[in-house]
């Protein structure tokens, strides 16, 4: 089963991600969690070292609009994407293998939907 | 480098132990390099654990710990206070969320759930290994809270937090304090009238200088975090100024052309656009719904203070912290959900209480007067179907008891049937069930496998049920007026709900972080939870769980001051060649240009920095680093988390 490795953010995502499992709304169990305060703060390095270490897939649960550091959060993850998926095909990794979405403190539901999907897209590429 | 590691791994009950292997955890973590103990728990967070692992940290010298249990949400600064008063620095204590995001998301797979939960502990070893001790650092929070709702739970609330000496801004959706309790009459356990209670509240509220009431009133913006919100509110014109005489409102009412459904009476009567104040709605000044006015201006000629120029008004406030308390909605019944809306003497329990209050000696519906009443219970509440409301009301069992109690009471001649599932007036609502019983009500049992048949024949209506308390025999009453005592379900809220981001449970109901060991804050710092938009709850607990949310933020806001996460960025001066990215990124100038020996370098304003992070991946050089989460630390937890 793919690894999935996820940045979430402490006051926003986190909570969303509790809430998941608070609702026993299942996700596949090779999914882990690091928390930072803010997804802006996400060093591109760090990606690339999970990828590294063997994680199939990284996703960042981002604030977007509800960061309460500022609205250039947004603007700041993207580019760290941006950077990101550069090293990325620099070392022959697809640009699929990371994933970002704005999850909220109450999107569990989209959290589970996001996460499944992703872990279903790295299987089959995978296979 | 921390050497000595202490660990701990918490049961939570059954709650982690049952999905978890806690054994396996701990022999898989045993041999890690620097861990000095690791210890299992059945809750970790109990009296006696957080002594003893204080006593390990003196008495074994530990230098870090590393607590696997539920969210830090809930127990982050409990395991911090442990560390602290064993004189161990609160940083260097690392929790790992097993619960929420092992146990319960894996519940249906254990040997996968144990799995997770040996990762995440080991990177939390791995994390404490590179934590540093690090200092809190202080910033001003406004001792101000915006409690939303002004029911007689968010009275309570305002009134409590104004004499401990908070400012309130009280803000009310509707153009009358007060919330459901006027609609009721008399309330359980010790009769008061629930106008009356509505006006002594209200009362207390205007006459302290410390809360300003706003109806009428909505959020419609926030911005910041806890200490220092600020918000928008948008103030819908009343179209009445200053206090108008009874007589003048009543002829701007009886003049208003427009009629709508009474929400007040729950659409029993209609009420005009022109909205004349109930009694126990405060204030006692009329208002123009302006969803249903067509600006004939009849009321104008009627009544001198009606004013159809004003417009919304938006206004801004500062916050510390909020307080929500928003209510509930009786729940609708489905059409023809026994019966409801095809028959016409089908109605719900906030129905009849209306119903009650607007009869005098004799009561009558639809022309018809009332002698046999089948109440039939647990309407909308307790339903078996997972889109269903499966929790218990918790109100409806002494509400119903009462009502029948005072239907008798004021209307003699009164026959009750009570089609129940178990009755649960519990606490001092029990005299309630004793007085019902005495009279000579009759309960019947039914469960939802088996629920009560309604059946028109003729011009008469029966109910049909096979009563578990008589062996399941069949037995079937004549009813003039059948009442569906229907639950609660949360009060819409979306704009609230989309403002604050309040997570909700299953149930639909705001979410607290803890029902028992916090049970009202929210995931949310600085926004609160309490009364009924929180889960059912009559009126006694609403005001219980009111008064614990004053009480809860008034210790927060009152010192003026909160401890702010150290964890700030930190330049390493060797590394930085000054390229001005990271000031760029900086949305709070916390960082600036200074020198060490001749070298422009950056320099962090710590009373600025906010400890977002978002200057750190900027830097070309990797010269700046966020405390408590470097580069070792962050890396060497992917590493344990990337073990096969």
């Amino acid at each position: 089963m793919p690894k999935i490795l996820v940045f979430s953010t402490e006051k926003i995502s986190d909570p969303a991600i509790d809430l998941a499992g608070l609702l026993k709304k299942h996700y596949p169990y090779t999914v882990y969690t690091i928390s930072v305060p803010c997804s802006s703060c996400i060093k591109p390095r760090w990606i690339m070292h999970a990828y590294e270490k063997g994680f199939d897939g990284v996703f960042i649960a981002a604030d977007g609009s509800d960061c309460s550091y500022g609205e250039s959060c947004s603007d700041r993850t993207a580019e760290v994407v941006a950077t990101t998926h550069r090293l990325m095909k620099e070392k022959g990794l697809k640009p699929s293998q990371l994933k970002m979405a704005a999850i909220c403190s109450v999107c569990a539901e989209p959290f589970v939907k996001h996460i499944t999907s992703f872990m279903k897209d790295l299987s089959q590429k995978e296979n | 480098m921390k050497k000595k590691i202490g660990v701990y791994v918490c049961h939570c009950g059954g709650n982690i132990s049952d999905h978890v292997d806690i054994e396996k955890v701990k022999a898989a973590v045993r041999d890690e390099a620097d861990v000095y103990l690791v210890k299992n728990t059945l809750f970790a967070c109990a009296d006696s654990s957080q002594k003893e692992i204080g006593s390990d940290i003196e008495n074994e010298h530990l230098d870090a710990i590393v607590v696997a249990s539920c969210s830090p949400k809930l127990h982050l600064n409990t395991f911090r206070g442990v560390a602290q008063r064993a004189g161990l620095n609160p940083y260097n204590y690392v929790q790992v969320n097993i619960r929420e995001q092992s146990s319960w998301a894996h519940s249906d797979n254990k040997t996968g759930a144990t799995e997770k939960a040996i990762l995440l502990v080991k990177a939390g070893i791995a994390k404490a290994k590179e934590s540093e001790a690090l200092q809190s650092l202080k910033i001003p929070a406004a001792n101000v809270v915006a409690v939303i709702g002004a029911g007689v739970g968010g009275m309570k609330t305002a009134i409590g937090l104004a004499d401990m000496g908070t400012e309130v801004y009280l803000i009310e959706k509707d153009f009358f304090v007060g919330g459901r309790t006027p609609q009721w009459g008399t309330v359980s356990p010790n009769g008061d009238e629930g106008a009356i209670l509505t006006e002594k509240l209200y009362k207390e509220v205007v006459r302290r200088p410390n809360i300003t009431l706003f109806t009428g009133a909505e959020l419609v913006e926030k911005s910041g975090s806890i200490g220092n919100f600020d918000l928008k509110i948008a103030l819908r014109p009343r179209f009445v100024s200053g206090n108008p005489s009874t007589e003048a409102m009543q002829r701007a009412a009886e003049a208003c052309p427009v009629a709508v459904k009474d929400d007040f009476n729950f659409g029993l009567t209609n009420r005009r656009a022109f909205m004349l104040p109930a009694q126990g709605q405060f204030p006692q000044v009329p208002a123009i719904d302006q969803s249903a006015c067509t600006r004939c201006g009849e009321c104008t000629a009627a009544c001198h203070e009606v004013d159809l120029t004003q417009e919304v008004q938006t206004i801004t406030l500062h916050v510390g912290a909020f307080v929500v308390n928003t209510g509930f909605d009786p729940y609708q019944p489905a059409q023809g959900e026994y019966g409801y809306g095809e028959l016409d003497n089908v109605i719900t329990l906030p129905q009849f209480r209306r119903l009650m209050e607007m009869n005098e000696s004799e009561l009558v519906f639809n022309g018809k007067k009332i002698k046999k009443i089948a109440y039939i219970y647990c309407v909308g509440s307790r339903q078996d179907d997972d889109e269903g409301n499966t929790y218990c009301s918790r109100y409806c069992c002494t509400a119903t008891s009462l009502t029948a109690v005072l239907a008798k009471k004021k209307f003699g001649n009164i026959i009750n049937f009570h089609f129940n599932r178990g009755i649960r007036t519990y606490g001092k609502h029990e005299l309630v069930y004793e007085a019902a019983s005495k009279q000579g009500d009759i309960f019947l049992q039914f469960s939802l496998k088996s629920i009560p048949q309604i059946e028109k024949r003729g011009n008469k209506t029966y109910v049909k049920v096979k009563d578990i308390l008589t062996a399941g025999k069949e037995l079937e009453t004549e009813a003039d007026l059948i009442v569906l005592v229907t639950g609660m379900v949360p009060r819409k809220n979306e704009l609230l709900a989309q403002q604050l981001k309040i997570p909700t449970g299953r149930d639909h109901f705001f979410n607290e972080i803890h029902m028992k060991l916090r049970p009202v804050e929210t995931v949310i710092d600085g926004v609160l939870i309490a009364g009924t938009c929180q889960s059912p709850k009559n009126i006694l607990e609403t005001v219980n769980s009111s008064m614990a949310a004053a009480a809860k933020i008034n210790s927060v806001l009152t010192k003026g001051e909160l401890s702010l996460e150290p964890t700030l960025a930190k330049v390493n001066p060797a590394a930085c060649d000054w390229c001005d990215n990271c000031s760029k990124a900086c949305p709070f100038d916390a960082i600036l240009q200074t020198e060490i020996n001749g070298k422009k370098v950056a320099r962090v304003n710590e009373s600025n920095c906010k400890g977002c992070g978002m200057c750190t991946p900027v830097c070309p050089t990797d010269a700046i680093d966020l405390a408590g989460y470097t580069n070792a630390q962050v890396e060497s937890m992917i590493d344990a988390l990337a073990e096969a």
